[in-house]
């Protein structure tokens, strides 16, 4: 299950005890070396000759292309087709699993016979779809937003379908018993329950979805960031092309982090969420 | 009952499946739109193309080259790394923001900047292949070791086991279940990156193909690339389930002992 890559965050959150202080700062340090040092290896090493300059530039030229770019008003144009592509595809996908999801999981027999269709379908790679896309809208956002949807989707409805799965029996039965209708018990019995999974399958489609959109941009020319790496790669722009890939993992990392926050704020109750704040 | 039971469960897995292929098949039987050609057509279009024409070994046999190295160097390195970072705490605070960063690179783009280091070919193919799916390899590998039994580990080193005993013996052996989990995520992302790294800057493989039917609008044919990558996503998963089967046979014996105590 996808919900077992726990990434190595030992620092992750500083917990309010005065003992992990000392840890947590020497972390931070460590971790800002480890970075410096490694910016440090890519300024030294196209310098002395060892990559040449025209293929890697070094560190300082990439962040004087990004300082540059950023003054472009076409890089903010990009940026903005690029996310507005992410955030309307993870959301149509997020809606769509969910309440298929809870559809599925509710209802046994249906569960057990899309099943095999859904593991049929799952692992279709998103891409072989491209030229669909193409054919079908062109560069037009509607391409870049089919394929977020495809690979988001399943991502999300696998969750909810565990999620929905994991409803205490007991649970659900007071619920009946008490006389709850059946959008009463979704409503306090099966989302309080389905709501971890959903927000790791969440999580989890977020970073699909940037990678997704990137990837169509690149491929078929559509805007957006994943087109301007191609224009700059093919124009020459060596180091412009290098930070513009760095540009994408500082999106990449914003998002991942951001979705952390909203995972903890929505789980405030969750055990899981408690007991990392208690230890 | 028995019988029954088998039945039933073998309806519940064909039953939707066969539906729905029927379904596009009659509907599409008598389809003038050229988007969408009968699904007869794409069939045949797929024993013509993949089976009797040249491009099985022309473009697949590449392309399931490419994806084997890039999925072994991956694996390869995730692990190799994953046990160096999971054995010292040290090490991976040194190295964790900058693997966050990484990791939250789109693989893809990282064609672009391969092909400025190592030119279009083979090579660079494959890494674009591995730099994508070494990370859930590398992450779990990281968790699995770090949580390696803390009593397994005091026996071992009270018996003298040390040194690449240890390391197969205890830490890979632990770490396999996530390991093994790792590998199968990894897996789905390398066939995804074999087909993008395709369709970018290349001349041969399946991703190649299937571009090229659509920019010559050769719509059946297209189809027929996509069915192909579909069936084999599903292919591999379905090897992998049964490599999982044997690698982990040990694992699944011993969480059905713990449960049934």
């Amino acid at each position: 299950m996808s919900a077992t890559v726990a990434e190595p965050r030992a620092g992750g959150v500083a917990p309010p005890v005065r003992r992990r202080r000392a840890p947590a700062a020497r972390s931070v340090a460590l971790g800002a070396a480890g970075l410096l040092g490694f910016a440090l290896l890519l300024e030294v090493v196209p310098r002395v000759g060892l990559v040449d300059r025209a293929s890697l530039p070094p560190t300082s030229e990439i962040l004087r292309a990004l300082v540059d770019e950023l003054g472009v008003p076409a890089f903010w144009t990009a940026l903005g087709e690029t996310m507005r592509a992410w955030a309307l595809g993870l959301a149509i996908a997020s809606v769509a699993a969910v309440l298929v999801g809870l559809v599925l999981g509710s209802v046994a027999g249906l569960r057990a016979a899309t099943a095999s269709t859904v593991e049929f379908l799952r692992p279709i790679p998103s891409v072989a779809l491209i030229p669909l896309a193409v054919l079908l809208y062109g560069t037009d956002i509607r391409s870049t937003l089919l394929l977020v949807v495809y690979a988001c989707f399943w991502q999300v409805l696998v969750q909810v379908v565990s999620g929905v799965a994991d409803v205490d029996p007991v649970a659900a039965d007071t619920a009946r018993s008490y006389g709850l209708g059946p959008l009463a018990r979704i409503r306090y019995v099966v989302w309080p329950t389905a709501l971890p999974y959903v927000m790791t399958g969440l999580r989890l489609a977020a970073a699909v979805a940037l990678v997704l959109a990137i990837t169509v941009e690149l491929i078929t020319g559509a805007p957006g960031l994943g087109s301007e790496i191609a224009l700059a790669q093919s124009g020459g722009a060596v180091a412009l092309t290098y930070a513009l890939v760095l540009v994408t993992g500082l999106i990449g990392v914003v998002v991942n982090l951001a979705f952390r926050a909203v995972e903890r704020r929505a789980l405030s109750w969750h055990p899981s969420v408690r007991g990392e704040v208690v230890t | 009952m028995r019988a029954g039971d088998a039945l039933r469960r073998t309806l519940l897995v064909v039953a939707l499946p066969a539906v729905l292929l029927t379904a596009w098949w009659v509907l599409s039987a008598s389809s003038t739109n050229i988007y969408a050609p009968p699904l007869s057509q794409i069939v045949e279009q797929f024993r013509l193309v993949w089976l009797e024409g040249g491009r099985f070994t022309a473009d697949v046999l590449p392309s399931l080259g490419r994806l084997a190295a890039g999925y072994a160097l991956a694996v390869a390195l995730g692990v190799g790394l994953g046990v160096a970072l999971g054995s010292s705490r040290t090490a991976r605070q040194v190295f964790e923001p900058l693997l966050e960063l990484f990791r939250a690179v789109p693989a893809p783009v990282l064609i672009p900047v391969l092909i400025l280091l190592t030119g279009i070919g083979t090579t660079q193919k494959v890494l674009v292949i591995a730099s994508g799916c070494i990370w859930p390899v590398l992450l779990n590998t990281v968790e699995g070791v770090r949580a390696t039994d803390g009593v397994l580990s005091d026996t071992c080193r009270s018996y003298g086991i040390t040194g690449s005993a240890r390391l197969r013996h205890l830490v890979l052996r632990s770490a396999s279940p996530q390991i093994v989990t790792g590998m199968r995520q990894a897996l789905s992302i390398a066939v995804i990156l074999m087909v993008i790294s395709e369709m970018f800057a290349s001349d041969n493989g399946i991703g190649y193909a299937v571009l090229d039917f659509q920019r010559s609008f050769a719509i059946p044919e297209m189809w027929s690339g996509i069915l192909l990558l579909g069936v084999l996503g599903v292919l591999l998963s379905l090897l992998f389930r049964v490599f999982e089967g044997r690698v982990l046979g040990w694992y699944a014996g011993l969480r059905r002992a713990q449960r049934d105590g």
